[in-house]
């Protein structure tokens, strides 16, 4: 499989203080990363300078080979090729689920009305919200709305999508219907760095999982084998805190 | 009584001057708008220089007295009829209370989904006409509506460059009800509030068609 994206020594400070102190690592066509650490480590920093909602202080991003962290690069247009799923959904709250969904494919792909209605019904069809297309983002559960903003970010036919701890802000029940929707996502075959408290979703679908702590990554590898036989102490500590992983 | 026959045959004239006022209204509001909208997304959007020129536009227009912008504008030397003169000078000062306004509803939007906007690759003008001014006519609407009433009662100020809107008939009428003053006054006050009971009634159905389902409506 190709390398679709290749972080090299990224950086960030906030004033003072050092984010991220050179990160890098590669991910391959179809593949699924975890990114895993404690709160503050900088993994969620480190999503937000991949498609520069913080831009990176420096180091190289290259997206199918193309370095996008230079001036010259069209941030609109990679950034519609990068999905983004935030925490808190930010659905449009005056768009319904179909407009919601429709969005990207009309306003930013620029596509006619017709053509981005069929991509979002089959986005719409793929999180399961089928019979919810009218409804209103404040109608609609936690779990549905996440739903709704993994279609709307799929409907841009994005070349990998990023998730910012999805289910942070779910109780258990909804965080399974949307690692549901995570879960098919990868399976068929969909790009995605996914920063996640949901050790037991890395575990078992991730291809691949960084362990981020205080800016750096400490540890990457093969998550069965990390998440079994950490290498490193800090990594080790960080894992004891979860409680039923084998 | 003599008196109420005198409003009842004076009633055309009363007519006239309202469609004057709603005339001076509708010109103020509109001009209000564009400016107050420009002003509100200048402050709010835009770079260190054009914010600057808008918030010192805003403090300006804020700062002087309807009556005192009334007489500058209708003194200037463009020859502009009364009418006119009162739609600017009024205009003016109504767009920087609705430049508040419109701050404020936007200022409203989530940023959340702003930001989720950007993620997607969508322009910063696209963002604001896709996403926050759609949002911000229905936070608008209500202040908004406080704006007309008290707007609508302002347009009796005209009549001292000499439009010839409500208060101004009224004058004329009373030159000739051989002391009853109030009782004229007391018609124009009921006029008044027939107007803006009307408009308002109007603004709020426009609120409820505009309700996004799953927020709470106006009661």
């Amino acid at each position: 499989m190709s390398t679709i994206l290749e972080v090299k020594d990224l950086t960030k400070k906030f004033a003072d203080t050092e984010v991220l102190k050179g990160i890098s690592f590669e991910l391959k066509k179809g593949e699924t990363l975890a990114v895993i650490g404690s709160s503050g480590s900088g993994k969620s920093t480190m999503l937000r300078c991949l498609n520069q909602l913080s831009p990176p202080d420096s180091g190289e991003i290259l997206l199918e080979g193309v370095n996008i962290n230079t001036p010259e690069i069209d941030l609109n247009t990679v950034r519609a090729d990068m999905g983004f799923v935030f925490q808190d959904f930010n659905l449009f709250i005056h768009l319904s689920v179909l407009e919601n969904v429709m969005f990207g494919p009309l306003r930013v792909r620029g596509l006619p009305k017709k053509e981005a209605r069929e991509i979002a019904m089959a986005e719409i069809e793929r999180v399961g919200m089928i019979d919810k297309i009218d409804f209103y983002p404040a109608q609609l559960s936690g779990g549905q709305q996440q739903r709704i903003s993994i279609a709307r970010a799929l409907a841009l036919r994005p070349k990998l999508i990023l998730f910012d701890e999805p289910t942070s802000a779910l109780d258990p029940e909804l965080t399974g219907e949307v690692l549901g929707v995570m879960t098919a996502l990868a399976n068929d075959g969909m790009t995605a760095i996914v920063v996640t408290h949901e050790m037991g979703f890395a575990q078992s679908v991730a291809d691949k999982a960084i362990f981020i702590d205080q800016g750096i990554i400490v540890e990457q590898g093969v998550p069965e084998q990390m998440f079994a036989a950490p290498r490193h102490e800090r990594t080790r500590h960080f894992l004891s805190n979860f409680v039923g992983l084998e | 009584m003599e008196i109420i026959r005198i409003l009842i045959s004076e009633l055309p004239q009363f007519a006239k001057g309202t469609l004057i006022a709603l005339e001076v209204l509708a010109g103020l509001l509109a001009l209000g708008l564009v400016l107050g909208l420009a002003i509100a997304l200048a402050e709010i959007f835009g770079n260190t220089v054009v914010k600057f020129f808008a918030t010192t536009l805003r403090k300006f227009l804020w700062a002087i007295p309807q009556l005192v912008l009334l007489f500058l504008v209708f003194y200037l030397p463009f020859d502009l009829n009364p009418v006119c003169a009162a739609i600017i000078a009024l205009g003016l000062c109504s767009s920087a209370f609705q430049s508040q306004i419109f701050r404020g509803a936007i200022l409203s939007v989530q940023s959340g989904q702003i930001e989720a906007a950007k993620a997607m690759g969508l322009s910063k003008p696209k963002i604001i006409f896709y996403i926050v001014i759609p949002q911000m006519i229905r936070l608008s609407i209500g202040p908004w509506t406080n704006e007309f009433s008290s707007e609508l009662k302002d347009t009796s100020l005209a009549y001292v460059v000499g439009v010839v809107e409500i208060m101004r008939q009224a004058k004329y009428i009373i030159a000739y009800t051989f002391g009853n003053t109030a009782a004229v006054y007391l018609f124009v006050g009921v006029l008044y509030f027939m107007l803006t009971r009307i408009g308002t009634y109007f603004f709020y159905k426009l609120e409820e068609r505009l309700w996004v389902p799953g927020f709470e409506k106006r009661s």
